[in-house]
């Protein structure tokens, strides 16, 4: 690595360290922003002042807002966001028990997914315009601009209700034995992989077509190379990073489907601990969560930045 | 957050007044097989309460997830009640809404972008850089915390959806306006001592209309699946209303039968959002963004 490919780098990294900040004050201010105040909320219009004055303090409300976020944000960084303002957990504790879990189903959907679409992608790629492609393509863009919960019931429907391979619901709580988690992963993960898959083939597929669209792929193809060889050894080299980066990307996508595939399997995961906390309007365990998840996003995109960056060549031996 | 890919600005260059072609090539079939779809359910949405055989909130039958028949011609929700009616008078919420929510997101997006163009300098740097801090948060993690901290209502739900697709159109718009901006005639009416508010609209709107008016589609559609992810989480329109998100939520108990009450209002935003990308995918050139034009 030089000097050029390294600074880009820190910026890269400096840019989205600072995103992060601006996302924390974002994700604080809303919250700020609501008419009254959570202790309000929390005790419900029937109390007396004096015990809303006490949760106030309790909560240290009656301290200045930049003051609150400073702290809040020290306690995040600390690993000690708070608790909860339901039923006074430990935020730290209660995300701990759940995201694993949903690391678990991010971690299997993804290795399930990206070797399917990278075959997807890169046959399609080289039988551009065939009916295979289309057929792909058309399924894809389908696939795309449906609703996941859709994507999720018509997959339901074709593997457990009309196949009977597969139980339609199941709960990951109790896990007894490596067959049992298999048809327990099963259905969560062959849901959120079909939207991660049409994202990502289409983006893998737009990827190698570029690279095919390239001089040396034309001068490969007049000196005869067989169309597997031009694919494999001339083009697919050079389209490596845009493909880690197509890839890193559409697992950003996972996040979105995340929440509605955990919700519609009842999968103890993080999203569905932030959306109960959502609908209870738990504010601490609301903002942790989101900031998770906007880490984890961010940290997606970063990656693929940081692939395009490190596999140009060009910049490499400058 | 899904579905945020943006048109790539690049790509979409503005129509100049020689370029475009007085012929107004016809539609393929499946332009016109999605302009009948988006048809069909925006009438369907003004008038489909009276198209109702029942009354929306009746129980109408003992039998709950029933199967299609010719009394209930969609089948019965989890309650008995008729999923017809239900899918009908759902419409006006899922297109409604999304409707609303669109047109903000793009009257905001296009005449920031314009204004950013137009002023050009720090104005322009200061608006793009705030911009790019707001996309940074996924779209469905934003419209969680804001639910969380305001609860769920009809205006919340319009002015999130907002918030979340005002960047792209932002985006798209501010480009093409960059482009236009450099011209001559915008030279010219500078020159000339006109105001930036004459210039963004006699001179800047009229040659960046085309493509937006193509993006409000593709944004409708991205507005649409949000907000019927957001009900499907219990988190969009409240009951008694429900929109078809909402109607696939409360019929999830079915999935296991594989009752027509879950698959139907799922089907129906399916072909709604088809529908519009298929229409938006074959406009005629005149108003498409694209090298091609």
């Amino acid at each position: 690595m030089n000097a050029t490919v390294a600074r880009l780098v820190a910026v890269r990294l400096g840019t989205t360290l600072l995103t992060l900040l601006v996302v924390s004050v974002a994700i604080f201010a809303i919250t700020e922003l609501l008419p009254g105040d959570v202790a309000e909320i929390v005790l419900g219009q029937s109390a007396t002042p004096e015990a809303v004055a006490g949760l106030r303090a309790a909560l240290h409300l009656d301290q200045p807002a930049y003051w609150r976020y400073l702290q809040w944000l020290a306690g995040l960084v600390a690993g000690n966001p708070g608790r909860s303002l339901v039923n006074s957990d430990s935020v730290g504790a209660l995300i701990g028990s759940r995201l694993p879990n949903s690391l678990l189903l991010a971690s299997v959907t993804a290795a399930v997914s990206v070797p399917v679409a990278l075959t997807l992608g890169i046959t399609t790629a080289m039988t551009r315009g065939s009916a295979y492609d289309r057929a792909v393509s058309v399924l894809t863009v389908a696939i795309v601009s449906v609703p996941e919960f859709f994507v999720a019931t018509v997959a339901v429907l074709i593997f457990a209700v009309k196949l009977r391979w597969l139980p339609a619901l199941s709960y990951a709580s109790d896990i007894r034995g490596i067959g049992h988690f298999f048809r327990t992963f099963a259905m969560p993960v062959v849901s959120l992989s079909c939207v991660v898959v049409a994202q990502m083939v289409r983006m893998t597929r737009a990827a190698v077509i570029d690279a095919l669209r390239s001089s040396y792929v034309e001068m490969a193809i007049l000196k005869g190379a067989r169309p597997a060889r031009i694919v494999l050894a001339h083009a697919l080299p050079n389209a490596v990073g845009p493909i880690a980066n197509a890839i890193a990307l559409s697992l950003s996508y996972l996040l979105g489907g995340v929440i509605i595939i955990e919700i519609i399997f009842n999968y103890p995961g993080l999203a569905k601990l932030m959306v109960d906390a959502v609908s209870t309007r738990d504010m601490p365990l609301v903002q942790a969560c989101a900031m998770i998840f906007c880490l984890a996003y961010l940290l997606l995109v970063t990656i693929a930045d940081l692939c395009a960056i490190l596999s140009n060549p060009r910049l490499r031996y400058r | 957050m899904t579905m945020r890919d943006e048109i790539d600005p690049a790509s979409a260059t503005p129509l100049l007044p020689d370029q475009q072609s007085r012929r107004r090539p016809r539609m393929a079939l499946p332009g016109l097989v999605g302009l009948a779809v988006v048809a069909f359910w925006l009438i369907v949405a003004l008038i489909g309460p009276r198209l109702a055989p029942y009354e929306v909130g009746n129980i109408v039958d003992t039998d709950v997830f029933g199967a299609m028949s010719d009394r209930f011609l969609l089948g019965t929700d989890y309650l008995g009640r008729d999923m017809l009616s239900r899918i009908l008078y759902g419409a006006r919420y899922t297109i409604g809404v999304a409707l609303a929510a669109t047109v903000l997101a793009c009257l905001a997006g296009t005449t920031l972008g314009m204004a950013a163009a137009a002023a050009g300098g720090w104005t322009d740097a200061l608006m793009s850089r705030a911009i790019d801090a707001l996309i940074s948060i996924p779209g469905k993690m934003f419209a969680l915390v804001v639910i969380s901290a305001f609860g769920s209502s009809i205006p919340v739900l319009i002015i999130i959806a907002a918030v979340i697709y005002t960047p792209g159109s932002y985006r798209i718009t501010r480009s093409l306006a960059v482009n236009v901006n450099a011209m001559d005639f915008v030279q010219v009416a500078r020159a000339r001592g006109e105001r930036t508010l004459y210039i963004v609209r006699e001179e800047i709107l009229p040659n960046v209309v085309g493509p937006v008016l193509a993006d409000i589609g593709l944004r409708f559609v991205y507005v649409v699946l949000l907000l019927s992810g957001l009900s499907f989480l219990g988190l969009g329109i409240q009951p008694p209303n429900a929109d078809w998100g909402s109607l696939v939520r409360e019929n999830i108990g079915g999935l296991g039968e594989g009752a027509p009450a879950v698959i139907m209002p799922a089907l129906a935003i399916a072909t709604l959002t088809i529908a519009v990308n298929l229409l938006i995918d074959n406009l005629p050139s005149r108003h498409r963004a694209g090298p091609e034009s």
